[in-house]
């Protein structure tokens, strides 16, 4: 058994902000586990541009962003173990992992952040998706690291189902090598990704987006050969006559990420049903004392900046859970409501007590043009913020100030809603 | 050189057949179409042991499910498969359905079925309390039980390669011709010469009797698709749950694996086409309402994978085992389809029984024989000692490839190396389990390509996902 402070599950954005806001605030014995052979996640194989905007105020490719994070961690005293498998965490915060080295390996930790980010949605996810099951189908991030890490084409002809922001960015990724990629179709009436994203990776190729629009089977019995796509109704119900094959060698899934909470549930953590993380209060705990999770284990973000924020405010939190538990003591909570248009809010609990403006993020259910993002505090509007445009795809989020925090009482209602 | 015997097929009673020849002093080989074995029916189908009532007294089916469902507990143990005698229930719904359970009871009884009992709702619901409120009553199947299919035909097929048995794949037969003492099989991979057939080819065995002047059975090919839930819903069920039989089959299943996933399936169609594997509309939608009307909890939001399996479905509805009419020393092992999986221990002996009759003696027991396999290192289900000790030993037990299953490098190097090993991506699946889990291969698949190039020193892109032209990758980008 190996004593340490702090374990933090995943060397990522979110594990290394996590550990790094740690050590900051005073935490002495901290260590990063991470399965892959180096530290940045999945930034090293988005090797486009667009992340930093918000926090370093300058575009920076994934790989790069992941660096500047790497070197601060090289020049710490944080522990790091790559190549290493966290397999399962007790109740007792005992942290279970195993690498070729060490064989192994079990820490005491006094708190846990799970910074285990998320996974692809698979075909296997696609309940109705009918055909055969030959190569050349795979999600938008496998296709990702064979051609940008493994320096290999996956496909020649491609057909994408679905329009996150990794089916997006594959889109002009694999245009940019010479494949033809057909068109991107996306069962909902709008695009799941980030508008730049739309502009920059589909417009600008001439690749057409099309909207309510969904594979329902697959042709081939060895490689790939082609699809059948076809146009669903509001209720996702394919609408008949409207069958079209298309030709292709490849079927590329962006059909949403699921975070990976399999140590998570492992340990017992409540779970939040909709975003498929834990439910946790405004310093990211979970409901397991000293447990605190961040990054895309606990929402799926849209922006790595955001990751980052997240994570500080775990690592913070952290801190404070091992420096000064007594801390924790005095909380009282009280959950924020999910108001109309909104289908999660993040964090679930808050503690009315806070010294700190809390912020939470939120996103909305469908599509809200010239919306507005309401604030209210026992019926009183606190905050009341115009938007142009309110999509799923895009992450929102209201700030509950302290002077607000002050007025409430454990029977306090907050709610956030839209105004439409 | 010119084998006793060739055994057409690598299916589980291909495999198994090979192994129990290998306890003779007889030189066989195992000839395989594509790029592994158990690619057939035996890697697609229900993976249960049925304990043997459905057929109709006195055919070989009846006879050949109740003795290998007897045998199978011990074979599983000799070959370190898993398999768990989970118990069968074949659930009614109305006055008529109960009158059917009681003549699939009658019926078992004739067939030498052990631990049978008749259930009534308050019964059935307190073994299973997530079965549908509108079940009526069951009939309970003490001795019915769940095998892992496809491990059965490896671990067959390994067992009797360490035995002597010689394994060839991709070796698809074309012509079969005869001089009367020996057999001259033409395949992708070469001629083979032999003094014996056996032809256990599945869907094909009918186009591989007719090679030797053999028509006397035909083969309707009939599909069946099917849904694996995730672990997390493994435990809705803990026996097998059948609804009542038609003459399509034994309809549509609720049941646990033995890795813990659920499997619900299958439907039943006359595809008419011998390998076409495509799951439908229609029927993916039929298994989604049909589970339900078992156990309505049953959600395909659980879904991790969906596929279609293909039955060889003979004609007069028996197997059909025996020297073939037009040549005694071609002997048939057709028509295998459920409950061929429950029967092929049987099976395999009454096959060697036909052979040696052709044979006109029984051959010399091979003093070598083995019939035990080691059982594959398991990471997942090792203690911490275990595991420190294993990882000591070897360090690459010591990294994670596959992290829904928790599969171990050591583990995928193990497979490509084992005797008739892993050859491609899904090979390493079906051996290892890595990729069989919730994310399907998304974070492991690349890396048991990068692992699979490096065992076997071939470039990336010429590994496949299942064999022939199934490759994942192309060429290096610009």
């Amino acid at each position: 058994m190996i004593n340490y402070d702090l374990v933090v599950v995943g060397g990522g954005p979110a594990g290394m902000a996590a550990a790094l806001k740690a050590e900051e605030c005073g935490v002495k014995k901290i260590i990063i586990l991470e399965r892959a052979e180096t530290l940045g996640g999945i930034l090293e194989q988005c090797i486009h541009t667009g992340f930093g905007l918000q926090y370093f105020k300058e575009e920076l490719s994934g790989p790069e962003y992941a660096g500047r994070f790497i070197e601060l961690v090289n020049k710490s005293n944080i522990d790091v173990k790559t190549d290493t498998m966290v397999l399962n965490i007790s109740k007792d915060n005992v942290v279970t992992a195993v690498n070729k080295d060490d064989g192994l390996l079990m820490f005491n930790a006094k708190a846990v952040v799970l910074a285990m980010g998320c996974r692809e949605r698979p075909r296997g996810a696609l309940p109705t998706l009918a055909g055969t099951r030959p190569s050349g189908i795979m999600t938008a991030g496998t296709a990702q690291k064979y051609v940008n890490i493994d320096g290999y084409m996956p496909g020649k002809k491609i057909v994408i189902l679905g329009s996150g922001d990794i089916g997006l960015i594959m889109a002009r990724r694999m245009t940019l090598e010479g494949a033809e990629v057909k068109m991107v179709c996306e069962l909902m009436p709008y695009s799941g990704g980030l508008t730049r994203n739309i502009v920059q990776c589909l417009n600008d190729f001439d690749i057409p987006l099309y909207l309510s629009t969904t594979v329902i089977k697959t042709h081939g019995k060895e490689r790939l050969e082609g699809v059948t796509i076809a146009k669903v109704d509001e209720r996702f119900n394919v609408i008949e006559g409207t069958e079209q094959y298309v030709e292709c060698d490849t079927l590329m899934l962006s059909v949403g990420l699921i975070p990976e909470n399999e140590l998570t549930t492992g340990v017992g953590i409540k779970m939040d049903p909709v975003t498929r993380g834990a439910y946790v209060s405004e310093m990211r705990e979970t409901d397991h004392p000293g447990i605190f999770a961040c990054g895309n284990v606990l929402q799926v973000h849209d922006l790595v900046d955001f990751v980052t924020l997240e994570a500080q405010i775990a690592g913070e939190g952290a801190a404070k859970y091992i420096l000064d538990k007594a801390s924790f003591d005095n909380a009282e909570y009280i959950e924020p409501v999910k108001g109309f248009g909104v289908r999660y809010i993040v964090p679930q609990k808050m503690n009315i007590k806070s010294e700190k403006d809390i912020e939470l993020y939120f996103r909305v259910g469908a599509v809200y043009p010239n919306a507005k993002v309401v604030l209210e505090a026992d019926g009183q509007v606190i905050s009341s913020k115009k938007k142009i445009k309110l999509a799923p795809g895009e992450m929102e989020s209201v700030t509950v100030p302290v002077s607000v925090l002050k007025t409430l009482t454990k029977d306090s209602n907050v709610t956030v809603r839209v105004e439409v | 050189m010119t084998y006793d015997v060739a055994i057409i097929g690598a299916g589980v009673t291909g495999a198994m057949t090979a192994r129990l020849l290998s306890s003779y002093k007889l030189k066989t080989v195992l000839v395989e179409k594509t790029n592994d074995v158990a690619m057939g029916a035996s890697k697609a189908n229900s993976a249960i042991v049925h304990a043997g009532f459905d057929a109709k007294p006195g055919t070989l089916k009846a006879k050949l499910n109740v003795k290998g469902c007897a045998m199978m507990p011990q074979t599983c143990r000799d070959l370190s498969v898993p398999y768990k005698n989970n118990g069968s229930l074949v659930v009614a719904f109305s006055d008529e359905e109960m009158d059917t359970v009681r003549e699939l009871y009658d019926r078992g009884m004739a067939n030498g079925v052990q631990g049978m009992t008749i259930l009534n709702q308050a019964e059935l619901r307190a073994l299973e309390p997530k079965i549908s409120d509108e079940a009526k009553g069951a009939l309970s199947a003490g001795t019915a039980g769940i095998v892992c299919p496809y491990e059965l035909t490896i671990a067959s097929t390994e067992n009797a390669v360490n035995n002597g048995v010689d394994f060839m794949r991709n070796a698809e037969v074309t012509a079969i011709s005869d001089d009367g003492e020996i057999f001259t099989i033409t395949t992708a991979a070469g001629e083979i010469r032999a003094k014996y057939i056996i032809n256990a080819a599945g869907c094909y065995s009918d186009v591989i009797a007719r090679m030797v002047g053999d028509d006397s059975f035909d083969i309707a090919v009939r599909s069946g698709e099917y849904y694996v839930l995730d672990r997390s819903v493994g435990n809705t069920v803990s026996h097998t749950i059948f609804q009542c039989p038609t003459i399509m089959g034994k309809g549509i299943l609720v049941t646990p694996t033995v890795d813990g996933n659920l499997l619900i399936g299958p439907t039943a169609d006359d595809v008419g086409e011998r390998d076409n594997l495509a799951t439908t509309d229609a029927g993916l939608a039929n298994v989604r309402k049909l589970a339900m009307k078992s156990v309505p909890s049953v959600s395909t939001r659980d879904a991790i994978t969906s596929f279609t399996g293909l039955r060889a479905h003979p004609v007069s509805d028996d197997f059909v085992i025996g020297a073939s009419k037009a040549n005694a020393r071609f002997i048939n092992a057709a028509g295998i389809e459920s409950p061929g999986l429950s029967a092929a221990p049987a099976t395999a002996e009454y096959v060697a029984e036909k052979l040696f009759a052709s044979m006109g003696a029984t051959p010399e027991k091979n003093p070598d024989y083995n019939p035990y396999r080691e059982a594959p290192v398991r990471f997942r289900h090792m203690t911490a000692e275990e595991r420190t000790a294993l990882v000591k030993e070897n360090p690459a037990y010591g990294r994670i490839i596959c992290r829904c299953e928790t599969i171990t490098e050591g583990e995928i190097i193990d497979a490509i190396k084992a005797p008739a090993g892993a050859r491609d991506v899904d090979g390493v699946k079906r051996r290892t389990r890595a990729g069989m889990g919730r994310c399907q291969g998304g974070f492991c698949g690349s890396k048991v390509v990068e692992i699979l190039a490096r065992e076997l020193d071939v470039p990336v892109n010429t590994i496949t996902k299942f064999g022939g032209n199934s490759n994942i990758l192309y060429e290096r980008t610009k």
